[in-house]
């Protein structure tokens, strides 16, 4: 689905990403964990084109789309759900959800947006009975839901997640993360970035562990739910403590 | 009483003018948070080309014309000034649009000369009026606030009721969200330099009777309209028509 080769990146003269190679198969869930500032938001918004690469491949679709601009990576069919939602907050919610299938109109499949907007008013319900509703004005756990409905909305073929759970009470933490179980039945192919390592390993296939802009772990989410160093280090486990006691 | 409406119409008359001047204002800061200090300069645009245009060609296509003209002036502004600039600063976006409207305005000086024009009245002359409470009202007065009306209201659909109008709200609201959603924020930023140019120019055009025209009628109307923009809080169209009046008539009361 998407391949990175030795991917750099940086603002001015920080450099952030340093040659990160990985992938994801079509029908996966991946996951990247990774400390505050390790790179996983920069990463995300390089594929997405909002970040300029400064060398490497980033080949979707079986092109190099890493010099493209976002509204065309969009049209190709990879979308972001931005970290901290980044909602249209004085548009009502199903402006902000029409604006995502901008994508669709581009194509002249006019005709899907009705029934795209009807799944996912399945797939959310509060959105449905909020619609008219300023998004601005919805909970943290409703704009979340509300940006991660608008990426499905352009129907991506990839779709990208920074920190969905970010801020949100342990109870819609685990719908969303149901949710994104969900889009991986339908058919759907995800790249999740979270800081909750735990319950994204839990639902995610593999997994890939960033330190200061590296990759220093990859592997199976099973091996590295059970990986002493990702125990201590993004499980919450000290292992030497639990030891000694 | 027959003064009180007499200077409450001409209030609302320079009011009407002072907020599409401000509307203009707006719809570029909206898309793009830049203030184009030019905006006066299409205003002035729009009344000195329409009466080239108008030895040529009757009134009513002359007025087309130009506003098409402007519109194409204003879309190449921005392609050729402002598309290629990467995050400027705000200081640099006040500099390069005053630059903007100073080469406009000596660019008009050489086309046509210092010289005051005016197009003719739309309906009747000089001396037409029209006996309203008392008030004699040219016919004029009653185009301007008419042209406006319509301009505020055609605006408010297209930015509440179709897709184009939605998608430069969206990159007036959050930029980078836009281009995620596949929307090509340039793009957008070109048509709204493209629609305050068409319609400052259709203001030019229809108070250029009243207020006449020359090469350098563009800046004061520029101050007065960023007065009225900010005085409506910066963005908001609405708003704007309300200053606009208030300080039309604010204007005309203590004259
Ligand atoms: N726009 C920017 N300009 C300059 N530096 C930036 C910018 N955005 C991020 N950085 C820096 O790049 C580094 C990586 O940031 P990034 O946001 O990618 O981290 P992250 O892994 O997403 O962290 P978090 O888990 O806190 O979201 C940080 O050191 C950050 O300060
Ligand atoms: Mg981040």
């Amino acid at each position: 689905m998407i391949k990175i080769k030795n991917l750099e990146t940086g603002y001015g003269k920080l450099k952030v990403l340093r040659r990160i190679s990985m992938h994801v198969n079509p029908g996966e869930i991946v996951t990247i964990i990774g400390a505050n500032g390790a790179g996983k938001t920069t990463l995300l918004n390089t594929i997405s084109g909002i970040v300029r690469t400064r060398a490497g491949e980033i080949i979707f679709d079986r092109q190099n789309i890493a010099k493209f601009p976002p509204e065309k990576i969009v049209l190709m069919g990879c979308s972001l759900v931005p970290e901290g939602r980044q909602v249209f907050p004085t548009m009502t919610v199903k402006e902000n959800l029409l604006l995502g299938a901008h994508v669709l109109y581009l194509k002249k499949r006019k005709g899907l947006i009705k029934e795209e907007l009807e799944r996912i008013y399945t797939i959310f319900p509060i959105l449905e009975d909020r619609r008219h509703q300023m998004a601005g004005t919805l909970s943290g756990g409703e704009q979340q839901m509300l940006a991660i409905g608008r990426a499905l909305m352009s129907k991506p073929k990839l779709i990208m997640m920074d920190e969905p759970s970010m801020g949100l009470a342990p109870l819609i933490v685990k719908e969303i993360f149901n949710i994104i179980r969900k889009l991986r039945e339908d058919g759907n192919t995800v790249l999740l970035v979270e800081q909750n390592a735990k319950a994204a390993l839990k639902i995610a296939d593999r997994g890939y562990v960033f330190e200061t802009g590296r990759i220093v772990l990859e592997g199976t989410s099973d091996d590295m739910l059970t990986n002493k160093d990702v125990q201590r280090a993004y499980l919450g486990r000290d292992l030497d403590a639990e030891a000694k006691l | 009483m027959e003064l009180f409406f007499q200077y409450m119409v001409a209030g609302i008359t320079y009011g009407a003018i002072y907020s599409i001047v401000a509307i203009g204002f707006n719809i570029i800061y909206n898309t793009t948070g830049i203030i184009n200090f030019a905006q006066g300069e299409f205003v002035m645009l729009g009344g000195m080309i329409a009466v080239t245009l108008n030895n040529f060609m009757p009134l009513p296509s002359a007025i087309l014309a130009t506003v098409l003209i402007t519109m194409i002036i204003g879309a190449l502004i921005e392609m050729i000034f402002i598309r290629w600039l990467v995050n400027p600063s705000v200081l640099r976006m006040i500099i390069i649009t005053i630059g903007i409207s100073i080469i406009i305005r000596e660019a008009a000086l050489h086309i046509w000369d210092e010289k005051v024009r005016a197009l003719p009245y739309f309906t009747g002359t000089e001396v037409t009026s029209i006996l309203f409470f008392g008030a004699h009202i040219s016919p004029q007065v009653l185009w301007v606030i008419g042209i406006c009306s319509v301009v505020v209201v055609l605006l408010n659909l297209f930015f509440n009721f179709t897709m184009r109008g939605r998608q430069m709200r969206a990159c007036a609201s959050n930029r980078n969200s836009a281009r995620l959603c596949g929307i090509n924020a340039k793009n957008m930023v070109t048509l709204s330099f493209v629609l305050s140019a068409g319609i400052g120019a259709l203001a030019g055009c229809v108070i250029s009777p009243i207020t006449y025209v020359h090469y350098d009628s563009g800046a004061p109307l520029a101050i007065k309209g960023f007065t009225v923009a900010i005085f409506g809080g910066l963005g908001n169209s609405m708003a704007a028509v309300v200053a606009g009046l208030i300080l039309g008539i604010l204007e005309s009361f203590s004259i």
